[in-house]
Order: C-alpha cells, then sequence, then structure tokens
C-alpha cells in the first residue's frame, strides 16, 4: 500500500518533468516562426535569382563598385572606432576596477546608452552645429565613439575587476616595476575583455543604420542593406544580409571561446 | 597626489562628454530653440508647444503608438519569456543548450540584418502591415531579454521546494502559481522593466517593418522622418526628449538598484 502511494507519487513528479519543459514550447515555436525562418529566408533569396537557385546575387555584389566602396569605408570607421574606444575606455575600466566604489561607479558610463541612440546623436549634431563645426567624416567617427563606448568599458570592467589581485601583487614583491606589472601580468589577463569590447563595438559600428547618416552625410554597410531592400533588390541585399550575419555568427563563436567560464557582463 | 587626481580627472572628463548632449538637451528644453541658444531667455514655450504646435497631433498621435505597442508587446513578451523560462529550466541541458544559443539569436544579431529579415518573412507569407507586424517584431526581440532576466531567479531557486510543495499536496499548477512565482517574481518585474524600455526605445526595427503606406509612426520613426523633412526640426523635441530620458534613466537606475540589492542580499547570505 504505501509503496503504492510512493509509485503514484514519484509518477506524478515524473509525469510533470516532461510537462514542464512543455511551458517552452509555444516560445520554441514563435523563435522558429520569427527568427529561424526570416534568417533562412535571407539565405534562400542570397541564392535565388530570377527564380532560380544561382550565384548570381554574389556576382551582382562582387560587380557594384559602390556596395564595396560603402564595406571597405564601413569597416575603415569600425577599425578606427574600435581603435579609440580601446584606447579611450580601457583607462576607464582599469581606473573603475581599482576603485572600491567601481562597481556602482560603471553604471554611470553605461546609463546614458539608454537614451535613445537618434536623441544623442541628433543632440550631437546639434553641438557640432552650434560650435560651428563642419560635419563629415570626423563628426561620424566622434558620433560612433560616443555612442559604442560604453560597449568597450562593459566587458572590460568586468573582466578587470574579476582579475586576481596577487598576480599583480607578486609581480611587483619580485620586484617588478610598475609598468613591468602591467605590460606581463594585468594587460595579457584582460585580453578576453579586449577581444569581447572589440567585438562588441566593431560589429554594431559597421551595421549602423541611420548615425552617420545624420552626422556627416556618410553612407555605412547598415545602411547598404537598408537601401537595397527599399529599392526592391532582395537578391543583393540579402547577400549583404547574410555578410553581416556570417561576421556576427563569427564573432559570437570567438566570443564564447574567449570568454568560457567567465561570467557574460550584460547591460543589466 | 597627481597619481591619485589624475585618474579621477579622467574619469570626469570622459563623463562629462557621454553626458554633454544630454545635459544640453535638457537644459535647452527650457529655451524654446533647436540651434543651443537662450534668444528669448527661459521659456517653458517649448513644452506647451508638444499640446499646442500645429504638428501636435501628429506627435501625439505616435506617443501613443509608441506607448501602445510598449504595453502590448512587454506584457505579450513578460508572459511568454516567464513561462517558456520555467519550461527551458526543466529541459534536458543538451536541449537546453541548443535553445539558449537560438535564444541569444536576436540578442547578438545585427538590428538591421533581423529587420531587413522579419520584413522579407513578412512581405513573403504577405502578413497584414502595420500593427501586427510591428507588435511581432517588437515580442521577438524583447522576450529573451525577459527570459535571461527570469532564469538566474529559476536557478537560484532550490527545486526541493517545488517537489515539496507536491508531497505536501499542492497540485502542480498550484505550486506553479504558489512556490515558483513568487521566487521568480523580481525577475518577471525587470524582465517587464527591460522589454517596456527596449520596446519604447526602438527605431530600427519599427521603421523598417511599419510600412510607409499604413502611416503609422512611433516618436523614434517621427523623429527620423522629421529630421528630413523640409520643415526643419521643431522646438517641441527637445522638451519631449527631456521628459523621456528622465523616465528612461529612472528605470534603468531602479532595475540596477534592484540588481545590486538581490546581490547584497545573496553576498550576505554567502558570508
Amino acid at each position: 500500500m504505501q509503496k503504492n502511494i510512493f509509485l503514484t507519487i514519484k509518477n506524478r513528479i515524473k509525469g510533470f518533468h516532461i510537462t514542464r519543459s512543455v511551458f517552452a514550447y509555444p516560445y520554441v515555436l514563435f523563435l522558429m516562426l520569427f527568427v529561424i525562418v526570416p534568417l533562412a529566408l535571407i539565405l534562400v533569396n542570397a541564392f535565388l535569382a530570377d527564380g532560380k537557385i544561382s550565384f548570381q546575387n554574389f556576382v551582382d555584389l562582387s560587380r557594384d563598385g559602390a556596395s564595396l566602396k560603402v564595406l571597405g569605408h564601413s569597416f575603415l570607421v569600425g577599425i578606427v572606432t574600435t581603435a579609440l574606444c580601446l584606447i579611450i575606455g580601457y583607462p576607464v575600466a582599469y581606473i573603475l576596477a581599482k576603485m572600491p566604489s567601481g562597481g556602482v561607479l560603471v553604471i554611470l558610463f553605461i546609463l546614458p546608452m539608454w537614451v535613445n541612440f537618434l536623441i544623442r546623436t541628433l543632440a550631437t549634431r546639434a553641438i557640432f552645429q552650434a560650435m560651428g563645426v563642419a560635419l563629415g567624416e570626423g563628426t561620424v567617427i566622434f558620433g560612433m565613439v560616443y555612442n559604442y563606448l560604453p560597449f568597450m568599458i562593459m566587458p572590460l570592467h568586468t573582466t578587470l575587476s574579476n582579475i586576481d589581485k596577487s598576480y599583480s601583487e607578486a609581480a611587483s614583491d619580485l620586484g617588478a616595476d610598475p609598468v613591468t606589472v602591467f605590460l606581463k601580468t594585468t594587460l595579457p589577463l584582460s585580453v578576453p575583455g579586449i577581444i569581447s569590447g572589440i567585438i562588441m563595438v566593431f560589429i554594431p559600428t559597421i551595421s549602423t543604420f541611420a548615425i552617420s547618416q545624420l552626422l556627416g552625410g556618410v553612407f555605412l554597410f547598415g545602411d547598404s542593406i537598408n537601401d537595397k531592400f527599399n529599392h526592391g533588390l532582395y537578391g543583393v541585399g540579402s547577400v549583404m544580409s547574410l555578410v553581416m550575419l556570417v561576421f556576427v555568427l563569427l564573432s559570437n563563436v570567438m566570443l564564447k571561446k574567449f570568454n568560457k567560464g567567465e561570467a557574460k557582463s550584460s547591460v543589466w | 597626489m597627481v597619481k591619485k587626481i589624475s585618474p579621477k580627472i579622467y574619469l570626469i572628463i570622459i563623463l562629462a562628454l557621454l553626458y554633454a548632449p544630454i545635459i544640453f538637451v535638457v537644459v535647452f528644453s527650457f529655451s524654446n530653440t533647436t540651434n543651443f541658444t537662450f534668444p528669448r531667455g527661459f521659456s517653458l514655450e517649448g513644452y506647451r508647444a508638444i499640446f499646442t504646435s500645429s504638428h501636435a497631433e501628429k506627435l501625439l498621435d505616435s506617443l501613443k503608438n509608441t506607448i501602445i505597442i510598449a504595453v502590448i508587446s512587454s506584457i505579450a513578451s513578460t508572459i511568454i519569456g516567464s513561462v517558456s523560462a520555467v519550461g527551458i529550466f526543466y529541459m534536458k541541458p543538451k536541449t537546453k543548450a541548443t535553445f539558449e544559443n537560438i535564444n541569444q539569436l536576436p540578442i547578438v544579431n545585427s538590428e538591421i540584418v533581423m529587420a531587413v529579415s522579419l520584413m522579407l518573412f513578412f512581405t513573403t507569407f504577405s502578413f497584414p502591415t502595420g500593427w501586427l507586424r510591428i507588435i511581432i517584431g517588437h515580442i521577438t526581440f524583447c522576450t529573451p531579454y525577459v527570459i535571461l532576466s527570469v532564469m538566474p531567479r529559476l536557478m537560484q531557486m532550490d527545486s526541493n521546494i517545488y517537489e515539496a510543495a507536491l508531497d505536501l499536496g499542492a497540485s502542480p499548477v498550484k505550486a506553479l502559481v504558489k512556490v515558483i512565482l513568487p521566487i521568480i517574481f523580481p525577475g518577471i518585474i525587470s524582465g517587464a522593466a527591460i522589454a517596456f524600455t527596449l520596446s519604447i526605445d526602438d527605431f530600427i526595427i519599427t521603421q523598417i517593418n511599419k510600412g510607409a503606406a499604413t502611416g503609422i509612426d512611433t516618436l523614434s520613426t517621427y523623429l527620423y522622418s522629421s529630421t528630413r523633412s523640409a520643415s526643419g526640426f521643431e522646438p517641441f523635441w527637445y522638451p519631449l526628449f527631456t521628459i523621456i530620458i528622465i523616465i528612461v534613466i529612472t528605470i534603468v537606475l531602479l532595475v540596477n538598484l534592484n540588481k545590486f540589492k538581490t546581490k547584497g542580499k545573496k553576498k550576505e547570505e554567502e558570508d
């Protein structure tokens, strides 16, 4: 009798174990429908030209000098922006990591990011105009650095504040001067944070939509993708989106590789 | 001495640069101009213009749309996200890992690619233009954040509590509502706040999926179109930005403080 009751309880729990993961099924369906299928459509459209499977869209893109120029230019803007963010952001993250109240202060650096980027970009533009600075390449880079600096500071701060202090203490006890201590212990140990930061700045920068147009009439890859779709060039637009998607997925694989076991930094 | 002060000065300079545009907007929201000057001194005219300017109707309409979209999509994504987080939590490890990777996709993907892929999807399967497309788009990018906000709560939960409730005779549904729900509730609230803020903040997904012919505009898409219009940038924008900035910063600070409190509690328990 006792055993019987025990068995039914056990079965009930077991039964519910199956039903409990059922709670996720509606969202599984939702994700399939609105995330996976649309991305699959991009893939299909990239290889579809005149209703036939072909590489025509890739050929078209490779012959489209203007688009390739935009891609090249986006890379250039992306590299410059990322480098500047790293140079400006590393000291910020380093100083914050050393401060006892750094964990709270870092929120101050991330907070502006939550104000709509259009609002911030328009305000930056108005400041430039009030100061009489001509809009152009320089103002675009400034706007990009301004927009994405928090993305660099966040992962760097997480990594730097997780580094065990005893490493640098040991190094200085053994006679290393502060510069050597930094170069030989802190810097190498913060490489995962640097890589995360670079990816988190570079990818959004090259795919930005609207910021560069507002700040200097410069067209970047994100604008270019939108432009292609607006003109009904779904094939070429899909190829360009696919290029972007490959970048995103590759960088994510890299992020996972470098940040194994480390707490993921997030805005929230 | 110099060593101690100079890092602080550096932080202050960077902070000043980061906040300069925001502070300029707030200060000059009281000047009723758009070029960062005070020709007529301090005035609340800009704030009044939100309701009285010739564009007020369009502006308030887009404000209404923004809020409707944010409310519907944040409620929907909070329900979908919280319920499925419980489901994901009880998945087999392998399925769970795959699922979490797919759940990351809308977060890591570049917004423009997500926007055009949705647009392609909606066009291919001829979804009705307008509201439905926008709201589905918003739910798609909000829900992953709700799940990420609820999951840590579930991980902290002692899974025996639930079994104990069952042993004591509670039905599974009752145990879910009376035991699991109170534990994950703070995560649900943060998740809802994040979803709401993200939805209000969105520009790219809405801009690309709203369809030009529907005439539906949210604040950000209306703002974008007004920066390109010939009539120029209306003075009421800065007052409106000021209001939005204050609301957004309050929400983000509250969520973060909440996070710090729970972190502190956890530390105390560990100690």
